[in-house]
């Protein structure tokens, strides 16, 4: 599947790009595994996805989990705990 | 009721005006707003970038704008939230709710508030003379969104 990947805050600037298209292999089924796949990307991935337990993921602009299925996803993103109000 | 994402100012008394307006039943208007502080964590900042999810930052809000609206009998509910750069003593959020009865209005604008600072997608950098520095969210945050959570409620949203 192609996805559109979106990242902010210090998760983009460890990454060093707002936004991306993915391709995920088959066995990458959920927002989990997708960090995870990410991670090994690179240097800078594995730097921004170095604690997982901090990284929010929102599907199609809804709240996610790492267990959330990503099959028909068009937009992930993925961030810090959010520090608006 | 009006909900607005902009990177300009606000007036809290003319938007709890423009909210009130002709409404009739009103009893009680809570206007919550949000400033930039001049300092974080004991150090003075110069300012605060607030980043955000465009897109998204609309309909989270939306979302407990509704949540609110039926856990308690509003009558009108106004959120304006702004973004980009701002400086200390700069208006950041506002949050106002009409009601009956205060009970009411007050609890909504603490809910969407708490909220407000967990789970509406923007981020703050603050800015010092040294440099920046991305804002950590607070424990104390989550646990205040956290009491809202009634069992007996199936929530739709994942946590």
């Amino acid at each position: 599947m192609n996805v559109k990947v979106l990242y902010f805050a210090w998760v983009r600037e460890r990454i060093g790009k707002p936004e991306e298209d993915i391709e995920p292999p088959a066995g990458v089924a959920t927002v989990g595994d997708l960090v995870a796949w990410l991670a090994q990307r690179g240097e800078q991935y594995a730097y921004a996805f170095e604690n997982p337990k901090i990284i929010r993921a929102a599907i199609d602009r809804s709240h996610a989990t790492p267990d959330t299925a990503i099959s028909g996803a068009r937009e992930i993103a993925f961030f810090p705990p959010m520090t608006g109000g | 009721m009006p909900i607005r994402l902009q990177r300009e100012d606000f007036d809290a008394a003319a938007e709890a005006a423009a909210l009130v307006g002709t409404r009739t039943g009103i009893g009680a208007v809570v206007t919550f707003t949000g400033i930039c502080r001049g300092a974080e964590d004991g150090e003075p900042i110069a300012a605060l970038n607030l980043e955000h999810y465009p897109g998204m930052a609309e309909t989270e809000i939306a979302r407990h704008v509704e949540e609110a609206q039926a856990r308690w009998p509003l009558i009108g509910v106004t959120v304006v939230h702004r973004y980009g750069r701002l400086t200390p003593g700069e208006n950041i959020v506002l949050v106002v709710t009409a009601a009956s009865h205060r009970q009411d209005a007050f609890a909504a604008a603490e809910f969407l508030m708490d909220y407000l600072k967990t789970r509406a997608p923007f981020w703050k950098q603050v800015e010092h003379a040294s440099g920046t520095q991305w804002v950590d969210a607070r424990a104390a945050d989550d646990a205040a969104a956290a009491r809202w959570s009634t069992p007996r409620r199936s929530r739709q949203a994942a946590e």
